[in-house]
């Protein structure tokens, strides 16, 4: 019952979204959406309810991320309505109902225990996405949504090749075909061998798509780019670490099949790519956008890292899980804000470093040649200065900007710290050296990278052109610092019942 | 498996090397639509029992991917005035070649497959894995959004043959699935392509450019 509440209430809510007359209280529905859902979850997960379908349930992995999604939902359901507010003219209705919507959705991906219903809730989501990423209706969000929609649905469509490799899989063995998890975790040992291989590697390319794991990530950066900050948040908290966990049930099987060593293998090398491919194009990238869209395909490949590494690391990776979803919410909000006072998500060039023209001014120039007069329709975009002197100018968002990027590199005092450091402490426990050794020198690229953008983008004297008028609020402000909060709690201190649920994530992962 | 099953699979694979070969859109759009019916068709010859699901199957993929989504296709191209040649990245010569090595990949990677005892010496792995990779090449090597919209329409005709060979094990709801998200799929890239031409005067997306570092 609470299971199917948890997708149908944002549903239902989204319905009223789309009927309700009154523009200035519609946006208050999603904050609405928001407690009911956190409410629900907490029943959900505190409740341990009975399974009355076998269709839908909860694992231990599926508890941790319904509960950080719902509170990271609720903060940008608490942050919308302030954000909306300025942006009158465009279709409040259709952005309301999706963003309802994609809760739904995303809660039935982490509730659905068949893997046919999880795949048809992915499916669903990326197509309540593509209105969000529209929102602003000019050429270079069309572009986005374009190779958004396009690399995400060829994605969905691999996976579910995959998946129907893994019903072969049952088939060939003379078991009944089931698509329900516990089943199929049941009768692994008996799977046929190379379907289940075969199948698990198209798995992986097609929710690694989802997930934007490197080489899969090439619409990332443009979607996210492009996305207000909130639709970003969501998109690297919520549908990211769902679709992980999607890649995690069918690593599941592989490991109670016994052959939890070949997606390891594969997760591990996957993930190392992934860090590597953010790090090389983190490194002076002025897009501050972008640059967090890189940051995610970074934290992407350090989940998958982390399980494929395996043992201790593995609770890091659930850790991370957690934290990446929850510090995803403090920087994409608060780069949207940013965005929004700037009129540019470019920063500027740091000290001693003369921007050099294949980047970012050639880049912005050709953008306003290129852009079509709908562009006067967003006066936020028409004025673009290099962003600087973000602390002078907005005190708020600039520090949590900057603590955010400290959180997101893993700096003490943070969650990210632990997790990245149980990751890495788990590599070399498990002979893994060699992949730790270089887990380590790529977080440091990634540190000098992103710092050198942030840095120039805190610093330094704020730019005269930017109106005044434009200012943090309450509202955009105050739910990033509760999500800030909530990052530097879980490194501080990690409450016991917290910590069974993440050793019981790990264990469920690893265990029979 | 009917003794018809295997030669409307080998109709379907010369129709990959067509859509590879064309130098039109609208053929390239008949030829897909083409595979539709015949997909349809293989529906319902392809178990020996024939159950409601598989009339459904059947009708479902003739009506949406025969008639519907060709049609479409069809009517953005005329309204949209779209030059009528394919302009793909690589030729069109190449990408025939390419394809008929990804066919002959398909049929060796398949063989190492164990199949179950319905399909022994049947064509539907190697099918299904064969228009999986023809229209990922068309999605990627093609300029149009419409095109590339085609590519799509066929790769999600090979993983139709492939849930064809599961069609009495599976659920019936994955079936749905499949149809209903080529329908949402497909709608709402018809819906973006029309946006496209008003933004950019064109639906080549070489003109989407403008995001790169």
């Amino acid at each position: 019952m609470v299971l199917a509440a948890l997708i149908l209430v944002p549903l239902g809510l989204a319905l009223v979204a789309l009927l309700w007359p009154v523009a200035r209280q519609r946006p208050w529905l999603l904050p609405l959406g928001g407690v009911a859902h956190l409410v629900l979850s907490i029943v959900a997960v505190a409740g341990r309810p009975e399974q009355l379908t076998p269709w839908l349930g909860l694992d231990p992995i599926a508890r941790l991320l319904l509960v950080a999604v719902s509170v990271l939902f609720l903060a940008t359901s608490l942050y919308t309505p302030g954000y909306l507010a300025l942006k009158p003219g465009r279709d409040q209705r259709v952005f309301t109902a999706c963003l309802l919507a994609l809760l739904g959705m995303i809660s039935a991906i982490l509730a659905a225990q068949h893997l046919g219903l999880m795949w048809v809730a992915l499916e669903a989501c990326t197509l309540t996405t593509a209105p969000l990423l529209y929102f602003h209706r000019n050429a270079r969000s069309l572009e986005a949504l374009w190779k958004y929609l396009l690399v995400g649905s060829v994605g969905i469509a691999i996976a579910f090749l995959g998946t129907l490799f893994l019903a072969y899989s049952a088939l060939h063995a003379g078991l009944k075909p089931s698509l329900v998890l516990s089943d199929l975790v049941g009768d692994a040992p008996r799977l046929s061998r190379p379907w289940l291989h075969s199948g698990f590697v198209l798995l992986f390319i097609g929710y690694g798509t989802k997930m934007g794991l490197a080489p899969m990530h090439t619409w990332k950066p443009d979607a996210y780019g492009e996305a207000s900050g909130l639709v970003g948040t969501l998109l690297a908290g919520g549908v990211s670490s769902a679709a992980f966990l999607a890649i995690l049930r069918f690593h599941k099987i592989l490991v109670a099949a016994g052959d939890g060593a070949f997606g390891r293998q594969i997760m591990l090398v996957a993930g190392l790519l992934s860090i590597a491919v953010a790090a090389a194009f983190m490194a002076r990238l002025r897009d501050f956008k972008r640059l967090l869209a890189y940051s995610s395909v970074e934290h992407m490949g350090i989940l998958v890292l982390g399980v494929g590494i395996g043992g201790g690391a593995t609770l890091g990776a659930m850790l991370h899980l957690v934290n990446n979803a929850l510090v995803k919410g403090v920087l994409f909000l608060a780069a949207g804000n940013i965005h929004r006072v700037y009129g540019s998500k470019r920063a500027a060039a740091p000290e001693g470093l003369t921007p050099t023209p294949h980047e970012g001014e050639r880049g912005e120039a050709a953008d306003e040649a290129d852009r079509p007069p709908p562009s006067a329709t967003s006066p936020a975009l028409a004025s673009s200065v290099p962003v600087s002197g973000l602390l002078r100018r907005l005190p708020w968002s600039g520090a949590l900007l900057l603590l955010g990027f400290l959180a997101v590199t893993g700096s003490p005092p943070f969650g990210t710290f632990v997790s990245e450091l149980t990751i890495v402490r788990g590599a070399f426990a498990t002979g893994h050296g060699a992949a730790g050794v270089a887990f380590l020198g790529l977080l440091f690229v990634v540190f000098v990278g992103m710092g050198s953008t942030v840095l120039a983008m805190a610093q330094g004297p704020a730019p005269s052109t930017v109106p005044a008028e434009r200012r943090d609020t309450l509202l955009t402000i105050a739910p990033v610092v509760a999500l800030l909060a909530c990052v530097l709690g879980l490194g501080l201190y990690l409450p016991a019942g917290l910590q069974t649920a993440f050793a019981e994530a790990a264990a469920w992962l690893e265990g029979p | 498996m009917s003794a018809l099953a295997s030669p409307l699979l080998v109709v379907v694979l010369l129709i990959n090397l067509f859509l590879l070969g064309t130098s039109r859109v609208r053929a390239a759009i008949t030829g897909a639509a083409a595979q539709g019916v015949l997909l349809g068709v293989l529906a319902l010859v392809i178990d020996d029992a024939l159950s409601g699901s598989h009339i459904a199957v059947a009708a479902g993929a003739i009506v949406l991917k025969g008639i519907a989504f060709p049609a479409l296709l069809a009517r953005a191209i005329r309204d949209l005035a779209v030059r009528r040649e394919i302009e793909p990245l690589i030729g069109l010569v190449p990408s025939l070649l390419l394809g008929a090595i990804g066919t002959a990949a398909s049929l060796l990677f398949a063989s190492s497959l164990p199949l179950a005892p319905a399909h022994e010496g049947s064509l539907v792995v190697p099918g299904a894995l064969a228009t999986v990779f023809t229209g990922f090449m068309l999605l990627t090597t093609r300029r149009k959004a419409i095109t590339q919209v085609v590519g799509y329409l066929v790769l999600e005709n090979g993983l139709f043959i492939m849930g064809l060979g599961l069609l009495e094990a599976m659920p019936f709801l994955v079936e749905v699935g499949i149809l209903l998200d080529l329908f949402v799929g497909i709608f709402v890239m018809g819906i973006i392509i029309n946006h496209m031409r008003r933004e950019f005067g064109s639906i080549d997306t070489e003109r989407l450019t403008s995001l790169r570092e």
